[in-house]
């Protein structure tokens, strides 16, 4: 399984980026591998509408099937997301990336619908 | 001739001028009120009118056709908008977002995305003796008013010859729907108060209107309030000052009550002489 995350950085001890479409970064992490690897989101920006729909091209680009992030996804995004199949998982916030990770292992953050 | 009353800030008086000018220059001859802004056109509150002509305006926008889609990812790579994305089972338009440019429709291979309208907004035409009322009024969650403004200013060009004398009230700011109504006056009234922050919109303003190559004037409204930095701006910037409408009360109740203000406060139908005269003379130079 491949996981996203929305991080203000590209490790995994990085802080989350609460934001879905204007976060600075999608960490996506592959439990098979193990490995993580990053998207630099930081081109929206300058993007003055439609920041959620180029996010989430990127976010199905890397070929994730579940997104944590921290407060949930707009209207645009959602339904794109709904639509996708990519499961959301919300209120990982204030947490570092392997934390958002742990508490989405164990079944602690809310899924979004 | 067209006459844009613009400004930089919110709430100056863009609609209290435009209707109170067009108003008092009706009584002498045939004039035209469009009111561009189309997100809330309030002037015809202001006006009771009989209805000449009315329709529903419609912009183009992509729908999707599953049938001939190969999911190529064309559409979501040409638009600049993000108004297209591929989610794998299907291709998502989210018709907001798109600025009706026809990319994706005509760049598609397969001839998937067509062209087809959506309701927009209405054009209202109403008149009253001498008084020609145009008004745009966009549907509620339509967020692109620059097509609407596009139309109705057609509209204008349809039905009235350049020589007739058009006040055009403008939306507020200086974004693509201000542009939009500013970019073909011949003449741009710019509507501020006295204030810090009149001043600095009306900087944005005058800055956004020359660069359209607009000649423009400002009329102060609310003049006793504040302070004379606009007047010191306007000076040293050479932009003529049309009028100063007075802080009035009195002007302020009658706008509440959705009343002309020029019939109950002489201070200020004296200055909105002064600005229909500054009007006739551009209208004269332009002429001669």
């Amino acid at each position: 399984m491949k996981i996203a995350f929305t991080s203000q950085g590209t490790t995994p001890d990085a802080l989350m980026d609460p934001r879905f479409g204007r976060t600075a970064f999608l960490l996506v992490y592959d439990e098979e591998s193990g490995q993580y690897e990053h998207c630099d989101n930081r081109q929206v920006e300058g993007v003055a509408h439609g920041a959620a729909v180029q996010t989430a091209r990127r976010l199905f680009e890397m070929g994730a099937q579940v997104l944590v992030t921290g407060n949930g996804p707009g209207g645009n995004a959602a339904s794109v997301l709904q639509r996708s199949g990519v499961q959301t998982f919300i209120g990982a916030g204030g947490m570092t990336v392997e934390r958002a990770y742990e508490a989405w292992k164990s079944g602690k953050l809310q899924r979004f619908e | 001739m067209r006459v844009a009353i613009a400004s930089g800030k919110g709430g100056t008086g863009k609609t209290t001028v435009s209707v109170n000018l067009a108003d008092l220059l009706a009584q002498h001859r045939p004039v035209v009120l469009a009111d561009l802004d189309v997100e809330e056109p309030n002037s015809g509150l202001f006006i009771q009118a009989g209805t000449v002509h009315q329709e529903a305006v419609h912009r183009m926008v992509p729908s999707w056709e599953a049938d001939q889609c190969t999911f190529c990812g064309v559409c979501q790579e040409v638009c600049q908008f993000n108004a297209l994305i591929e989610t794998g089972s299907e291709v998502m338009v989210f018709r907001e977002l798109c600025h009706s440019c026809y990319a994706c429709s005509e760049l598609c291979p397969v001839e998937a995305l067509p062209m087809t309208p959506m309701k927009i907004g209405d054009l209202s035409h109403r008149r009253t003796g001498a008084l020609d009322l145009v008004q745009g009024c966009l549907d509620i969650g339509q967020e692109q008013a620059v097509p609407l403004i596009a139309r109705t200013l057609d509209y204008l060009g349809e039905r009235f010859s350049r020589d007739t004398l058009i006040l055009c009230d403008a939306p507020p700011g200086t974004a693509c729907p201000m542009i939009e109504a500013v970019k073909d006056a011949d003449f741009v009234l710019l509507v501020t108060e006295p204030t810090p922050f009149g001043l600095h919109d009306l900087k944005l303003a005058v800055e956004t209107v020359r660069g359209l190559g607009r000649p423009c004037a400002v009329v102060i409204n609310r003049h006793g309030l504040g302070n004379a930095d606009v007047e010191a701006y306007c000076r040293q910037e050479g932009i003529p000052v049309a009028a100063r409408l007075p802080h009035s009360r009195e002007a302020a109740r009658c706008y509440a009550r959705g009343e002309r203000i020029h019939p109950h406060v002489p201070e200020v139908a004296a200055q909105l002489e002064m600005v229909a005269e500054f009007i006739q003379r551009i209208e004269q130079e332009g002429a001669a």
